[in-house]
């Protein structure tokens, strides 16, 4: 409990339903975070400003300005986790968000350990220190410094995109489905939205590879789930090659 | 060469021909135009020369038996004027004869001179004739008729149709032609003597065969004019009519503001008003369902959002109080877990609701994955595996062969999972089985869902599809379904182009049986399993 008082993340709510809100801030509060609520969506940006929290719970439909929007302006600026609050379950509004930048998505109504292990899986260093430098295509992916670099050059990655990155690269090989790296880069413990993986895996293509449209770093295999593409040259990585196990 | 014949032929099978025939408007019409036009021209063209041939041959007729008449007679006086001289018979027939050949040869007609009365050795007798021509000319019908008649008395002129021969071929060897036959009395002998006069009818036949020609010609001339005209009229007519089908095609294929060209105030230019017309009605129509759809799916996305939100605070109100019941007395703390569990429920409902008017809106779309359904059946009976044990039910998977098809997998996911949770509720006593079996063929695959508990009344197979439907109305429900479940279901099997059947006996079970294209949408004929008792390999394990 100490430990808990001693770092208490804080998360951000943006939602103009007062009930809600409220609600959110309680059980938030029992479970050991600060939360702080926004109403509305214009304002969303300077509150994310002031406040600094460590994740933000993003409603789509807000007054003043929309949740998508208000998503692009954040991670315009932060890799901060972002997890929207949709009621919505149509494909073109879950995509939409995600698109947008959001790294997960919990639908209403949810349970509020639902909410909690979503929050707390956005939370948590994916990564453990270790003297790990990756390869993976021509990237250099610094685990510890959490930094890409393309012949020294950086790439700015989000903490999701940064751990979908490493998770792959950690085993070339390896062909992982949608389903596995749901639970490794997630946290879902039991089956969740696979769309989540496509919308991601297509965003991180669009930083990292050279043609998006001809992905060669992260590499799709039909009908089972994506791989890490080859290394040019052969460069010795320092990762620890496991014998592969895709199909 | 080969190749264009056998292109050729093919082109005028029957086949091919009755596919033109029923295909192509402008052939029927010009055909039958032809068709009639040639029997009514030809029929015509007929009559016209028989009655001109008719009128020819009957002048003709007359204006021989006239002039033969005339020359007997001259022929006749002659001789009595000549009566006084002495002359043997044979040379005043031969004078007689030369005198009327002469004359003959200067009007057009041959002549045959003998006994009236052949006798016997008439070959002898029958020899004075105009140079070449075949006594045979003359028909011995006529010669009969003649040598019947009174001898002395020059007869009136009697007459006949013949085939006028010639013993050169310098006239041609027949000819149609008339033959006369008058008398005439020798003074000399007093014997009466036959005079043919052949009339042959080579003008007629000439001007007849010309008659021919022009009228084939004429005819075949104006069944070709009939034909071109027809085929133009018709062009006037069809062209308008298969551009009317282009648009309707056009608008049928989607682009509703396809128009036909209006020009002029004739029936085509009305028609192409009207199709017009039904078009803009049509096109109004479709948008205003499109709008009504779209406020529709509008509206249940909205209400969708309204009612969640307020439903998520009670929610997490809800679970608050419930793990805080055991600090609450008995009777909050047992309304505190009433809560949370009708919450469940009406969760659950809403969830059921919004999918069915999503549905009912047209808003569902499929995404689909190559899915390994055995795997998929695996996880749902897996999760379903605390409902079957809660209730003493075994749930078994049988699948003989490998089932992949193009499905969405949530949707078949659920459809399984509503299939086997009924089941799992309706299996009856504890101890019961419920099997899953799976089939597929080169066509589809099939998931059969049995159970062997209370089964269905005789017409109950197709109610159970319908919304909020319940087997027995007084029975306690169990396991909380929604009454939607079998319904989503449905819905969903025919999003994916498939089947969802339900076959039940009284105390025999249930089977429910889905089958889906191998790729959604595709279209199925059968199924790869059967419907009914027999669905089951686990038949009396119950």
């Amino acid at each position: 409990m100490s430990r808990e008082q001693a770092f208490r993340p804080r998360v951000l709510v943006v939602d103009d339903d007062p009930a809600l809100a409220e609600m959110l801030t309680l059980v938030l509060g029992t479970e050991g975070f600060d939360a702080s609520v926004v109403a509305r969506g214009d304002l969303a940006l300077a509150a994310f400003h002031d406040y600094r929290p460590n994740v933000v719970l993003l409603d789509l439909m807000l007054p003043g300005k929309d949740g998508i929007a208000v998503c692009r302006e954040i991670r315009a600026e932060s890799g901060t986790p972002i997890v929207m609050l949709t009621a919505r379950t149509d494909t073109i509004d879950v995509v939409t968000g995600l698109e947008s930048g959001a790294d997960d998505y919990i639908v209403k109504p949810f349970k509020p350990k639902e909410l909690v292990a979503r929050i707390r899986a956005r939370l948590r260093t994916s990564t453990p220190p270790a003297e790990e430098q990756l390869h993976i295509g021509d990237l250099v992916v610094d685990v510890v410094g959490h930094s890409v670099t393309r012949d020294g050059e950086q790439i700015a990655l989000t903490p999701l995109e940064f751990d979908l990155l490493v998770c792959l690269a950690r085993r070339p090989r390896q062909v992982f489905s949608r389903e596995v790296l749901l639970q490794q880069v997630w946290g879902y413990r039991h089956a969740a939205d696979t769309r989540l993986v496509n919308v991601h895996v297509q965003r991180l293509r669009a930083k990292i590879e050279h043609d998006p449209e001809n992905p060669r770093i992260v590499v799709t295999v039909r009908g089972v789930g994506y791989k890490a593409g080859p290394v040019p040259g052969a460069a010795g990585s320092g990762a620890s090659e496991e014998p592969g196990t895709g199909p | 060469m080969n190749h264009r014949l056998r292109r050729v032929l093919r082109a005028v099978s029957p086949g091919q021909l009755v596919r033109t025939w029923r295909a192509s408007l402008r052939t029927r019409v010009v055909v039958s135009i032809v068709v009639l036009s040639t029997i009514v021209i030809g029929g015509v063209g007929l009559l016209v020369i028989r009655q001109i041939s008719d009128g020819l041959v009957h002048a003709r007729v007359n204006s021989a038996v006239a002039e033969a008449s005339g020359e007997t007679l001259s022929a006749q006086k002659s001789l009595g004027s000549s009566g006084g001289y002495a002359v043997d018979p044979e040379t005043q027939l031969s004078q007689l004869a030369a005198n009327l050949v002469s004359r003959g040869q200067n009007r057009g007609y041959e002549v045959l001179v003998g006994p009236a009365d052949p006798g016997t050795d008439s070959d002898s007798q029958v020899s004075l004739t105009t140079s070449g021509l075949d006594p045979t000319t003359v028909p011995a019908r006529l010669r009969k008729a003649v040598s019947a008649t009174t001898p002395g008395i020059a007869i009136t002129p009697r007459w006949t149709y013949t085939n006028v021969r010639y013993l050169s071929h310098r006239f041609g060897t027949e000819v149609s032609g008339v033959v006369v036959a008058t008398t005439v009395v020798l003074p000399t002998d007093g014997g009466t003597y036959a005079v043919y006069y052949v009339f042959p009818m080579r003008d007629e036949l000439r001007t007849l065969q010309l008659l021919r020609r022009v009228l084939l010609t004429s005819g075949l001339i104006l069944v070709a004019m009939l034909a071109g005209v027809t085929l133009l009229v018709i062009r006037q007519v069809i062209t308008p009519v298969r551009l009317a089908r282009r648009v309707a095609e056009r608008i049928a294929a989607g682009r509703l503001e396809e128009r036909m060209h209006v020009d002029g105030e004739d029936d085509i230019a009305r028609l192409a008003v009207s199709f017009n017309q039904m078009a803009d009605a049509l096109q109004q129509r479709i948008r205003q369902l499109i709008e009504l759809s779209r406020v529709q799916r509008r509206f249940v996305s909205d209400v969708s959002h309204e009612l969640r939100t307020p439903l998520t605070t009670v929610r997490m109100a809800s679970d608050v109080l419930h793990d805080a019941r055991k600090d609450f007395d008995p009777v909050t703390a047992r309304a505190a877990e009433l809560l949370q569990n009708e919450l469940d429920r009406f969760e659950e409902l809403l969830g059921d609701l919004l999918e069915i008017s999503r549905f009912d809106a047209g808003a569902a779309a499929l995404e689909i994955r190559d899915t390994d359904l055995v795997e998929l059946c695996g996880h749902v009976v897996d999760s379903a595996g605390p409902l079957a044990a809660q209730r003493g039910v075994h749930v078994g998977v049988i699948a003989d062969v490998p089932v992949v098809a193009a499905v969405d997998p949530r949707r078949v996911s659920r459809i399984v999972r509503n299939l086997v949770t009924n089941a799992i509720d309706h299996a009856g006593a504890p101890g019961s089985v419920v099997t899953v079996t799976l089939g597929a063929d080169d066509e589809g695959v099939a998931v059969a869902v049995r159970d062997h508990g209370i089964g269905l009344e005789p017409g109950q197979q197709s109610m159970v599809f319908n919304r909020f439907w319940r087997a027995d109305p007084a029975r306690a429900r169990t396991s909380g379904g929604t009454g939607l479940g079998l319904a989503i279901a449905l819905e969903d099997a025919r999003l994916h182009g498939g089947w969802l059947e339900a076959w039940g006996a009284p105390a025999q079970g249930a089977c429910f049986r889905l089958t889906l294209p191998r790729r959604a949408g595709d279209p199925i004929t059968h199924s790869p399993l059967p419907l009914g008792p027999e669905g089951s390999p686990l038949e009396g394990a119950s």
